[in-house]
């Protein structure tokens, strides 16, 4: 697999510096997501469900970082929330900066765009697409030139080692190689922020492995913050940070010492 | 440009599904335009055989005549004004006398109107020059149908009886001396035409005419005793009636339309329904609504546009022979419309009504398109993505 340094990659870390000479956001630079007081109630009925009671939370650049619990503990709901794609109840969330309970859809479309990778369970590939066409859609919504397109989703298909699939539909490709469609898709952008949901999950041992591989080698050499929900312990071994959420609380927070 | 390509690649990437549904819409684009032009085609042949044969561009009628009331016949003939006895003693005008009389066909009595008309006129293209310088019997032209109702052939003599100025009966002998084929039927059904002159002698009428048709281009001028009639009050029976079938039709063809925007909508619905996980993704993938929604919408435009392009395929074939060897409709047919119906229907084509036709199935497949992806906005991404629908 190409290392990502040898194909001239810049880390995120260095382009958010840059960035931040513009950026009008007063939040610490060093902390790309804060939650505080996060929670989450899901009308029910007579009886609503509290996804996630009173989060707070600070993710660094560059962490690889993981949301682990039992199911229904309130994970994806996080995820989603740290994704733009919900919003809390009540507390607050802030990711680069910005207030995700004060996004209108655009901004938080803009977001997502811009800074966010999502990596899904079900791979969620455009199923009309080719691979390279379903890597280099981020970057049509981005308005990037077709030639920095092509290298950039080029690039991309190698780092995942999918260099010859280029025009294999989604159907063509096994469960392993879906997902790794879906990283470079997801990191294609060079995004600050991957959010990955049970990435694993429907992937056996060895694939889940070369996947496991392929994300801590992007975090690694490109800094990408790497933030999963998960429950597979094949991916909890990989985290170097551990969150364990139960009943929509942190219960435990562990560091990974090296 | 975005939505555009990727409008195009999902509309594609559909496959047969795609083709299905464009193939369905083109039927109501080639249906569409075909019917149209059949009814301008036949609109424009009824006119212009009317035109040439009866209205010509446009007639002064005598005094209270009115073709449609029978006892405003005989009292209608007016002295032909000076300005226009003119132009119809140099035969740039039709002089038309029209008297009520009963011809008597092998034993029957058959009523008839008597028309008088210059053989040397050159305003209607009817073969009034067999009338000029024949000699013994008073000449006589019909048509096939007159024909065909009273028995009478090419060289036959009928008596005809009328009623001359003072009312006093008389009657004469009339030689067939040519039966002629007509579309307009207003100038052939009960009706023998006779020199102008024999007529008004007849009848104690010189220089007397009922109507007096005029070539193209004539502007209307106001005479005593006579009024211009043009071809919005000639031409009206053929409007009426071209009007009315074009009605009818677009019953037809609006059921087709509907059909075919039914199968989209059907298929707009059942897309975002199976395509939600996709719906989802893209706003995942930092898509915001607004652009999914024309996305989608575009899609169904797209389909339309693809759907003229396949109609194209098989229509224009179609089409061309069409124009080419018309509609033909079953024997005796035309002439029970009553109007100047050819048996062959050619549409006329018009750059218009195939703009028009594409633009508004164009426009009614993009509202329809559009209808369904409403329910977008109100698409949880959070439940999209996992394929559920909230």
């Amino acid at each position: 697999m190409t290392r990502f340094s040898e194909i001239g990659i810049v880390s995120p870390v260095s382009r958010r510096v840059d960035r931040s000479k513009g950026n009008e956001d007063n939040m610490d630079m060093k902390e790309l997501i804060r939650t505080v007081d996060l929670t989450k109630i899901y009308p029910s009925g007579e009886q609503p469900i509290t996804a996630l009671r009173d989060v707070n939370l600070v993710f660094t650049p560059g962490e690889f970082a993981g949301l682990v619990g039992p199911s229904g503990s309130g994970k994806t709901t996080l995820l989603n929330i740290v994704g733009s794609l919900d919003t809390p109840t009540s507390g607050s969330v802030e990711v680069l900066g910005g207030k995700i309970e004060k996004l209108s859809h655009k901004k938080a479309a803009e977001l997502r765009n811009r800074h966010i990778g999502f990596i899904f369970q079900t791979f969620n590939l455009l199923p009309v697409y080719t691979v390279y066409e379903n890597v280099e859609f981020p970057l049509l919504l981005l308005g990037m030139k077709a030639a920095a397109r092509r290298k950039a989703v080029r690039d991309a298909l190698a780092w995942v080692g999918l260099a010859d699939r280029e025009k294999s539909r989604p159907a063509q490709l096994s469960g392993g190689q879906s997902q790794r469609v879906a990283i470079a898709r997801a990191v294609v952008k060079k995004p600050d922020l991957v959010l990955d949901d049970e990435p694993t999950a429907n992937l056996d041992a060895e694939n889940s492995h070369h996947i496991l591989e392929t994300m801590k080698a992007i975090n690694r050499d490109l800094g990408t913050t790497f933030l999963f929900s998960t429950h597979d312990d094949k991916v909890i071994r990989h985290l170097r940070r551990k969150i364990t959420l139960i009943d929509g609380r942190v219960a435990a927070d562990e560091t990974k010492t090296a | 440009m975005i939505i555009p390509k990727l409008a195009f690649r999902n509309l594609i990437g559909n496959g047969t599904k795609t083709w299905l549904n464009a193939l369905v819409l083109s039927f109501s684009f080639v249906a569409i335009i075909w019917g149209q032009s059949l009814f301008e085609g036949m609109d424009k042949e009824m006119s212009k055989v009317t035109i040439d044969q009866e209205a010509g561009g446009g007639q002064y009628w005598a005094g209270a005549f009115d073709p449609f009331d029978p006892m405003t016949i005989d009292d209608a003939p007016k002295t032909i004004p000076a300005e226009l006895a003119v132009e119809t003693s140099s035969g740039r005008a039709a002089p038309i006398l029209i008297v009520s009389g009963t011809i008597y066909p092998k034993g029957r009595m058959v009523p008839a109107l008597l028309k008088g008309v210059d053989p040397d006129q050159a305003v209607l293209k009817l073969p009034f020059d067999r009338l000029r310088g024949a000699a013994g019997d008073i000449p006589g032209l019909i048509g096939a149908r007159m024909a065909k109702n009273t028995g009478l052939s090419k060289g036959d003599t009928v008596t005809v009886r009328w009623r001359d100025a003072s009312g006093t009966f008389d009657a004469a002998d009339i030689e067939i001396v040519e039966i002629f084929q007509t579309q307009v039927q207003t100038v052939d059904v009960g009706q023998i035409w006779i020199p102008l002159k024999a007529l008004q002698g007849m009848t104690g009428r010189t220089g007397k005419a009922t109507i007096v048709t005029m070539p193209a281009g004539t502007a209307p001028r106001t005479y005593p005793e006579w009024s211009f009639q043009g071809h919005d009050v000639l031409l009206k029976d053929i409007k009426n009636f071209v009007q009315a079938k074009s009605v009818g039709f677009s019953i037809f063809y609006l059921t087709l339309m509907a059909m075919a925007l039914l199968a989209i909508f059907n298929t707009q619905i059942l897309s975002i329904w199976h395509r939600r996980r996709e719906i989802g993704t893209l706003i995942a993938l930092g898509m915001p609504r607004g652009r999914v929604i024309r996305l989608f919408t575009l899609e169904g435009t797209m389909l339309s546009l693809l759907a003229a392009a396949v109609g194209a395929v098989y229509g224009l074939p179609l089409l061309i022979y069409m124009a080419k060897h018309g509609w033909v409709l079953p024997a005796g047919q035309a002439d029970s419309f009553g109007l100047a119906l050819n048996q062959a229907l050619y549409p006329a084509y018009s750059a218009g009504l195939v703009i028009v036709t594409i633009l508004i199935v164009l426009a009614a497949t993009t509202v329809v398109s559009f209808l369904p992806t409403r329910k977008i906005v109100t698409l949880k991404p959070t439940d999209a993505l996992k394929g559920k629908w909230s």
